[in-house]
């Protein structure tokens, strides 16, 4: 019996020291999804968590300033809007351009902008060229066609 | 034409059931004639799938524009090779080749198996094309590749088609999918003997004997397959890495990880008697993971940057999921009897061991894989509110269980089995250990402190030690008694035991590729904002833009950088990364120019030219120490299976009398 209690000692180690680091893990770079109108009613307290916010990049408001740039995103059917500062240091994304989805990772900040550290534009075809998502899709001669 | 493809699908997808029903009833009834008949209801399949995949590849080489795949994932300016590619380059045609390779695997296990096993062959059968049924399904009613752009009656076809997606665009990523799935869909075969030894209650090793080969293949394809993935992402996406944790990349990574646990289970089975219940369980989760990793792929049910479509296919695959799941258990539970252990786990010091704690922990890092991919959706279920984790879980948690895996690389080939002495692990570890403490020391020296840096370099220098030790071991005992040189003797001694042998070099590839791996602890990168013919130093070197040219083809204009490296003064050589812009799909992609050493790589990115200023270019730069090793590892792990195929030279008999390493099979090569 006592083998087994050697393995069963082992075992619990192993999995209990893993399952520690992965709670760590999870704590340390847990980012909440939230649309921008759940962001803007926030509370104050919190503002520390990271969040993930994503919206359609307003056509013409990409700004570059300085490493800095500024950009609004929009809430399909919600008319929010954000202002989102992104200071991290890649370039931005290819498909980051207007109308593509942006995905902000960042803190929201007492005056109500977003500042950002990561964005990945959903390129607005994903992987696959689909067509209606935004990017320009050459349709078929017959304009009225059904295109997918 | 597009017409018979569609036909081509659906009888497909009739004979697929017949072949189904008909084993079973044929098996239940004791009906040989209905047996054979789906046996050849199989090779109808293939051929069918065949053809209408042939159909959608002269559809696509073509530019046969009246159908919606071929405008939406080819055009014209396509260099032929991509136009082929194509065919894997949306859902409805890797839909199509997942169905393909399954078809042509079920032939081939037809085939090879058509005087043998004739109890345990229409199970087989059946489970294959249940599996065939799903996929046809998708093809034929879900993710139709045969639509055409119809308006009214007249058929319209589009002037030029979209063009594959541009960062799909690169040798990889062409033959990426093919070898991906191949893994996959390759493990669909042990598994279905698996369930058919189960249903037929033979709960002896024949099914791992027979699938031996097979495992080790679609193994050898999956790795193939993720390093591509890998080697793609380092080389096309220009974010300096070659892995994410992104959803995708997961999902490729889950079924490796409990393919590697079943091939190391399975010798517990074949040498000892053990593990049956638990390789059942592994060989069906590998199956449940590759259906899953296609579902997570193919249904964006969880959102990534890379995921490839949106669509409604999830509730197809989560069907045919618990539904697959709910059968194996029950058949698993009630065989239970016949899947009793032969004999008892002995000693915490022995080889059984070292094979239980390997499995732990893969299966330990398989878990938290799949939970870090699918926590938004649990989080959100649970608590409704949705949580992503990132790459810091993946890592905190994957990196001590690499290493620990490390290290049982080094030791489990050495320990003895049944039970092993402190003694004798002290005799058999004295220069592995010695290596390691060397390794860590001269390190620290140099001024290395990164503690997982220094445990996994050190941990490589034991498992390299030991490996070596045990060819330097018999390839003596060979050479003395020969008069070989040791060289001819090691290879003589490989050859007696391929499959050990053979086990050891991919050991040291994987060694290798963990050496890669760690040198992204010293990565260093910077992104900057320079005019053409000023100087910026990264790391030891210097770069230059000299000049930025542009021009355009068919099938994208581009802009390129002309930069030169030097190290210490000296000029090393001129990179040119390149910014393209695809014409026809509008999108701009980096062409990124690496200078690849063996020990350094120097990896720059052209993100285009300055908005802010003029004359200034967005320059990207990443020094990335050791990748190489991760490339040159899978190609010493390749060549390591490749010798494990190989028949032994020497039966060799254990106390089991069992026969292993010599089975008369020729699974026929799919290469």
């Amino acid at each position: 019996m006592k083998k087994y209690w050697r393995f069963g000692a082992l075992i619990t180690i192993i999995l209990g020291v893993l399952g520690w680091l992965a709670a760590s893990g999870i704590n340390e770079s847990k980012t909440y999804y939230k649309t921008i109108s759940e962001l803007k009613g926030l509370p104050p307290s919190a503002l520390s968590q990271r969040v993930r916010v994503t919206g359609d990049v307003l056509p013409g408001s990409i700004q570059h300033s300085g490493t800095a740039v500024k950009f609004t995103i929009c809430e399909k059917g919600h008319n929010q809007l954000l202002s989102v500062v992104y200071t991290g240091k890649d370039p931005l994304p290819d498909t980051f351009r207007d109308n593509a989805q942006a995905m902000a990772d960042g803190k929201m900040q007492p005056d109500g902008t977003f500042h950002a550290s990561a964005i990945a534009a959903k390129c607005p075809s994903k992987y696959e060229a689909k067509p209606g998502g935004g990017q320009k899709v050459q349709k078929p001669l017959n304009t009225n066609s059904p295109s997918a | 034409m597009e017409v018979l493809g569609s036909l081509a699908i659906l009888f497909a997808f009739c004979l697929s059931i017949y072949a189904f029903t008909g084993s079973i009833v044929g098996i239940v009834w004791k009906r040989p004639y209905l047996q054979k008949s789906a046996e050849r209801a199989v090779l109808g399949v293939f051929a069918l799938v065949t053809i209408a995949s042939g159909i959608l590849v002269y559809f696509l080489t073509t530019s046969d524009f009246r159908l919606a795949y071929v405008a939406a994932h080819s055009n014209r300016a396509m260099p032929v090779m991509y136009k082929f590619a194509s065919w894997w380059g949306g859902q409805e045609g890797s839909l199509l080749l997942w169905s393909w390779l399954l078809a042509l695997y079920s032939a081939v296990v037809v085939w090879t198996n058509r005087r043998r096993h004739t109890g345990m062959m229409p199970w087989v059968i059946a489970t294959l094309q249940f599996t065939q049924i799903f996929f046809l399904v998708l093809n034929a009613f879900v993710e139709q590749p045969f639509k055409v752009l119809a308006v009214g009656r007249g058929v319209q076809a589009m002037q030029d088609g979209q063009g594959l997606n541009p960062l799909l665009q690169y040798w990889m990523m062409a033959i990426h999918p093919p070898m991906l799935y191949s893994g996959y869909v390759g493990f669909i075969v042990p598994f279905a003997f698996a369930m058919g030894s189960l249903i037929t209650r033979q709960p002896g090793d024949a099914w791992i004997h027979t699938t031996r080969r097979w495992s080790l293949i679609t193994w050898g394809f999956q790795t193939t397959g993720i390093i591509l993935g890998a080697g793609w992402a380092y080389a096309v996406l220009g974010w300096g890495g070659y892995w994410g944790w992104d959803p995708v990349e997961n999902a490729s990574l889950l079924p490796w990880i409990t393919a590697t646990a079943f091939l190391h289970s399975v010798m517990m089975q074949e040498k000892k008697g053990m593990m049956k219940v638990w390789n059942m369980v592994l060989i069906s989760t590998t199956y449940f993971l590759c259906i899953f990793g296609t579902f997570l792929t193919r249904s964006g049910f969880v959102s990534s940057v890379h995921a490839f479509a949106e669509s409604s296919i999830g509730y197809w695959f989560l069907g045919f999921l618990a539904i697959s799941i709910a059968v194996v258990v029950i058949l698993i539970l009630s065989r239970l009897k016949y899947l009793k252990s032969e004999t008892k786990l002995e000693s915490v010091l022995s080889r059984e061991s070292s094979f239980l704690f390997n499995n732990l922990l893969l299966l330990a890092s398989a878990f938290a894989v799949l939970w870090g991919t699918v926590f938004p959706r649990i989080s959100e279920m649970v608590t409704g509110e949705k949580i992503t984790v990132g790459a810091p879980f993946f890592n905190k948690v994957n990196v001590p269980i690499g290493l620990f895996l490390l290290l049982l690389t080094g030791v489990g080939p050495l320990i003895a089995w049944r039970k092993s002495s402190w003694e004798s692990l002290k005799k058999a570890f004295r220069w592995p250990a010695a290596a390691m403490a060397v390794t860590i020391v001269v390190l620290g020296v140099a001024g290395i402190y990164h503690f997982y840096a220094l445990m996994s370099f050190g941990l490589c220098a034991f498992v390299a030690t030991t490996i070596a030790m045990e060819f330097w071991k018999g390839a003596r005992a060979i050479a003395a008694r020969t008069q070989a040189n040791l060289l001819m003797a090691a290879v003589e001694l490989t050859h007696r035991n391929t499959r050990r042998y053979g086990g050891y070099l991919v050991h040291m590839g994987i060694v290798l590729m963990f050496v890669g791996f760690t040198g992204a602890a010293f990565n260093k990168d910077t992104t900057q904002d320079i005019k053409v013919g000023d100087r910026l130093a990264v790391g030891h070197y210097e770069l230059q833009i000299q000049q930025i040219t542009s021009g355009s083809n068919d099938n994208f204009t581009w802009q390129r950088a002309a930069v030169a490296a030097y190290r210490d003064g000296k000029l090393l050589g001129e990179l040119f990364p390149e910014r393209r812009v695809y014409i026809m799909s509008q999108q701009p992609t980096s062409i990124v120019a690496i200078r690849r050493r063996l020990n350094e790589d120097l990896y720059l990115n052209f993100a285009g030219m300055s908005e802010t200023e003029a004359g200034h270019a967005l320059l990207q730069v990443y020094v990335n120490p050791l990748v190489s090793c991760i490339w040159l590892g899978f190609w010493v792990v390749f060549f390591g299976t490749l010798i494990c195929l190989v028949p032994s030279k020497v039966k060799l008999a254990y106390a089991r009398t069992e026969v292993v390493g010599v089975y008369e099979k020729k699974v026929v090569a799919e290469k």
